[in-house]
């Protein structure tokens, strides 16, 4: 077993652990702080598959801003800090259809990708840097970044202009 | 590394995140849910990525990282939107398109 794999197993139940804290955690400040375990965990896992950028980007952007943000949310809506219910009475039926579509995913993924393994080489390593992900953003995928770019500024004006007080 | 154990994780994740969605009541709760889908939609791209050795899951990566933030900006806004005119974040209470 090599040490990516072990990684990717420590990583793997921590963040599984953190998902299910989120969907069933009683104290809604602890599910957003089980959010930050999954968030951390992807960046981690990004650096293991050689993703550094993604990985650092993952990290500013979802823990520096959108965990904060939440918690901002979390503030804004006076949500009690202690215990409470937070589900809805569907909650079997959102289990079952929960555990059905796992169940038909990882069928599927088996069938499909069963027999495929990802190589960590230098290789992969020097084509996964940064320089070369700034290269394809700004050759291959102009003309999406820039899109993106004003969709974040009518996101950010919408924002402003729903949650202002008249 | 096998493919499938990264694949396989991000389809747990996602389930976590439609478990959230369908059975949470209060609104920011709702959010943090889809918070998960995005991450596992992410980690399957970045798997590919690093499978197909091609640098354009990488940026799919970077680009939903952004729609996630957009996403959660005009969220938590109408949230908050919704707390300031029923008293409450339970989305359970926005019925008034009920018939």
């Amino acid at each position: 077993m090599t040490a990516q794999n072990v990684a990717f197993w420590v990583l793997a139940i921590a963040m599984g652990g953190g998902a299910v804290g989120v969907v069933r955690s009683r104290n809604i400040v602890h599910a957003a702080l089980f959010l930050i375990i999954v968030l951390v965990g992807a960046a981690a896992q990004y650096i293991v598959l050689l993703a550094e950028f993604v990985g650092i980007t993952q990290f500013f952007i979802y823990i520096g801003a959108i965990a904060v943000l939440f918690l901002f949310g979390i503030m804004l809506t006076r949500a009690p800090m202690s215990a409470g219910n937070f589900d809805n009475d569907q909650r079997w039926p959102a289990a079952i259809v929960a555990v059905f579509l796992l169940g038909v995913l990882i069928a599927l993924l088996v069938n499909a990708f069963g027999h495929d393994n990802i190589k960590l080489s230098d290789e992969l390593l020097r084509a996964s840097r940064t320089g070369p992900v700034a290269d394809s953003i700004f050759r291959n995928f102009v003309v999406p970044f820039e899109v993106v770019s004003m969709l974040l500024l009518a996101a950010l004006v919408g924002a402003v202009v729903i949650a202002r007080r008249d | 590394m096998a493919l499938n154990q990264y694949l396989i994780l991000s389809a747990f994740l996602f389930c976590c995140g439609v478990y959230g969605v369908l059975a949470r009541r209060n609104g920011v709760l709702v959010l943090l849910s889809v918070e998960l889908m995005l991450n596992a939609v992410n980690i399957n791209l970045v798997a590919f990525a690093a499978f197909t050795r091609q640098i354009a899951g990488q940026v799919f990566a970077l680009f939903v990282i952004t729609i996630a933030a957009a996403e959660v900006g005009v969220g938590l806004a109408i949230v908050l939107l919704i707390y300031r005119n029923l008293r409450s974040p339970d989305l359970d209470r926005v019925d008034q398109l009920k018939g």
